[in-house]
């Protein structure tokens, strides 16, 4: 099946029944997907009239207690910031997967790119922490799209895939596990009556159990900044309180959220980080060079957000080089400068979408910065 | 605004079951309308009898849409405009669960416009009462799709150069089967009108002409709320079952209230279980009772 089957595929077996969505290539054999599968195990599919309603409706949805999600791609994810703000803000479990093509605007709709890592991290006003993960074939769309519902029911906000064109429409093997051997996590429910219940009142690990709408809790949600009842709370001090908060729950947790897959780190000099498919022409690239008697290596990003900085500081201290390679004209080689903090040189591979990166380019880099003296 | 703390040793209002009463004072002006309408609301829902926890509120942004914030029902202050999808998404999810928005005439009908029509189209079984009050009240007075011709805001001081909506009629044009506006005044034939809407299978509609004092009412020289209270009142006329298309809103003359649609027609959920029992054995398993819902 194609990457876009997976990720339907790997939602319903996470557990989703309801999937809100519009039509964009190359998302829309998600939605298509969706559209045949859903009813047949008794869930919902509805087309809206934009993806503003789309992602509106996953947030209702998933109030309902149904675990929700929206496919998109770059127009239809500009639409969605302003909701996915507020996804992150009521703390509400729900995936966006976003099959990226090349933009700005129309861009090049039928064709791959990977430029919206930075849209998925700050797209929304205000601050906040966000978690997005990046998939490098179908399987790991089906993989990483059951994690994404895993991780946006415990961690209580909107968790974003993304994936890209060539992903979207590639055809691989993927293979669906028993259903009991696939791990599901739902969302902690309140255990306290609805008098003692205090809707953001989070527990150790930072997370608030969440009460759906008809459990009996009478709940107040809403977007504007509030205190523990989910009451509108106006001043800097509720702010700084509840965003606090918000950040915390993610980076609090990055070690169980961040996973990268390392190739050959133990000895590397070059090392390319890179993710989605572009991961896939690094891997190449990297076998290469090692054939060619170079100490090469590779860090693929699983997640994308929260960045590993702690793994990309300590690997950036004992290696000559690392490159970034991505198709965007420099987007996460900005994340991998900052944590490299100057311990070894970085560069980029990259171009601005349309076609995914030749290893050969790559390779190419790689020796380079093999060569030079440090 | 205020944090409002618990208030203690006041007597029992009588709509304290379903009253933040921990969250008054309200954030309205004095002599706003928006205070009636809400009542009304309330003294409807209670009118129902429905178990208060089968009951969710759903509102945009704006004056009105902080109404969500002092029901005591599971209660949803969304974005501005999104009231209606959002609402869509936990109808769908918890199809027992009988839904109502509240909202001002800018959120639903200006950002809001595009998923209105769809929500009526698509006959999605929720009550919308939408609290129209010619302006954007929360920003301070603007124009918004309601304003009369002429009218004065802070955007259109010449006066607005803008024919408005017929809400009534879009409403009913889009496919809504209950159709209703009234005064904010007409306290009673308001609150049987959405208890009617309440009880509608389908898309219910009620406008509420409500007024503004602070900025309507201020910059068109309406004097004091009560006196915008009887001024609405007074210029309306009563004409139920007329074409919604007929049913004016021209307060220089007169705003024709009543109630203009009452129709049947299948839900969004009705047509979706259709087509799924009809080809689909496995839905057909899943659901044995498909009367089940509203
Ligand atoms: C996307 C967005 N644009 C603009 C605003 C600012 N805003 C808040 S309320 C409002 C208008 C409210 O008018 P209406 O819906 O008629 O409600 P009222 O206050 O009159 O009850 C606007 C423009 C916003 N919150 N979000
Ligand atoms: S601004 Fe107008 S609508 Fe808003 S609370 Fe004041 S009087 Fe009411
Ligand atoms: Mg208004």
């Amino acid at each position: 099946m194609n990457g876009d089957e997976a990720c339907c595929e790997g939602a319903l077996a996470a557990g989703c029944r309801f999937f809100a969505g519009y039509p964009i290539t190359p998302a829309t054999e998600v939605a298509e997907s969706m559209s045949r599968r859903l009813p047949e195990i008794g869930g919902i599919y509805i087309q809206m009239e934009d993806e503003i309603a789309s992602m509106a409706a996953i947030l209702g949805a998933s109030w309902g207690g149904v675990k929700s999600m929206t496919s998109t791609s770059g127009p239809g994810f500009s639409l969605m910031m302003e909701n996915i703000g507020l996804g992150i803000c009521t703390e509400t479990p729900c995936v966006v997967c976003n099959v990226q093509r090349a933009g700005p605007s129309t861009g090049l709709p039928t064709l791959v790119a990977q430029g919206d890592m930075m849209q998925a991290r700050w797209g929304s006003h205000g601050h906040y922490e966000i978690i997005a993960l990046s998939p490098s074939s179908p399987q790991e769309m089906f993989d990483f799209t059951i994690r994404a519902f895993n991780l946006s029911e415990y961690y209580r906000l909107p968790v974003i895939i993304l994936a890209d064109e060539t992903i979207g429409h590639m055809n691989e093997r993927v293979i669906i596990p028993q259903e009991e051997d696939i791990e599901i996590v739902n969302r902690r429910k309140p255990t306290v009556s609805r008098e003692d219940y205090l809707p953001y009142e989070a527990d150790a690990d930072g997370i608030a159990p969440m009460a759906n709408c008809g459990d009996g809790y009478r709940i107040h949600v809403t977007g504007l900044t509030h205190d523990d009842r989910g009451y509108p709370a106006m001043d800097a001090k509720a702010q700084e309180k509840m965003i606090t908060r918000l950040v915390d729950k993610i980076r609090k947790n990055r070690d169980k959220i961040i996973r990268t897959q390392n190739l050959y780190l133990d000895d590397a000099d070059v090392v390319v980080v890179s993710y989605g498919i572009s991961a896939r022409s690094a891997m190449q690239a990297v076998r290469d060079a090692r054939k060619d008697g170079i100490k090469a290596g590779l860090i693929k990003l699983d997640t994308i957000w929260p960045f590993p900085e702690e793994l990309i500081r300590s690997v950036a201290s004992r290696s000559k080089a690392m490159i970034m390679a991505e198709i965007n004209g420099g987007q996460m080689v900005l994340e991998l400068e900052r944590s490299a903090f100057g311990a070894c040189p970085v560069s980029l591979v990259s171009n601005f979408g349309g076609r995914i990166l030749h290893p050969g380019l790559i390779l190419n880099a790689v020796a380079k910065a093999a060569k030079e003296k440090t | 605004m205020t944090t409002a703390k618990a208030v203690k040793n006041v007597p029992p209002h009588p709509m304290d079951g379903l009253l933040r009463t921990e969250r008054i004072p309200h954030i309205w002006c004095p002599g706003c309308g928006i205070g009636t309408v809400f009542s009304a609301v309330l003294a409807a829902i209670k009118n129902t009898g429905w178990d208060p926890n089968t009951i969710a509120m759903v509102s945009g942004i704006g004056c009105t849409g902080r109404m969500a914030g002092y029901i005591r029902l599971d209660s949803f202050h969304t974005t501005h405009g999104r009231a209606l999808p959002f609402a869509t998404g936990l109808k769908l999810a918890k199809p027992d669960t009988k839904v109502i928005i509240v909202s001002g005439d800018g959120d639903l009908f200006a950002i809001g416009g595009n998923h209105f029509i769809h929500a009526a189209r698509r006959n999605m079984d929720m009550t919308v009462v939408c609290v129209n009050n010619f302006n954007y009240g929360m920003t301070g007075g603007q124009q918004a799709p309601s304003t009369p011709l002429g009218a004065k805001t802070t955007t259109t001081v010449n006066g607005s150069p803008e024919e408005p909506f017929n809400l009534c009629d879009l409403a009913a044009t889009c496919g809504a089967t209950y159709v209703a506006r009234w005064t904010a005044m007409q306290v009673r034939s308001l609150r049987s009108s959405i208890s009617e809407a309440l009880e509608k299978r389908g898309f219910s509609f009620v406008e509420v002409i409500t007024p503004c004092p602070s900025s309507f009412g201020r910059r068109n020289r309406m004097g004091t709320a009560l006196e915008m209270m009887k001024f609405y009142q007074g210029r309306s006329v009563i004409r139920s079952d007329i074409d919604p298309s007929e049913a004016v809103v021209d307060i220089d003359r007169e705003i024709v209230v009543g109630k203009f649609v009452d129709i049947e027609r299948p839900t969004f959920m009705d047509h979706y279980e259709k087509v799924n029992r009809l080809n689909l054995p496995q839905w057909r398993a899943m659901h044995p009772d498909h009367q089940k819902g509203r």
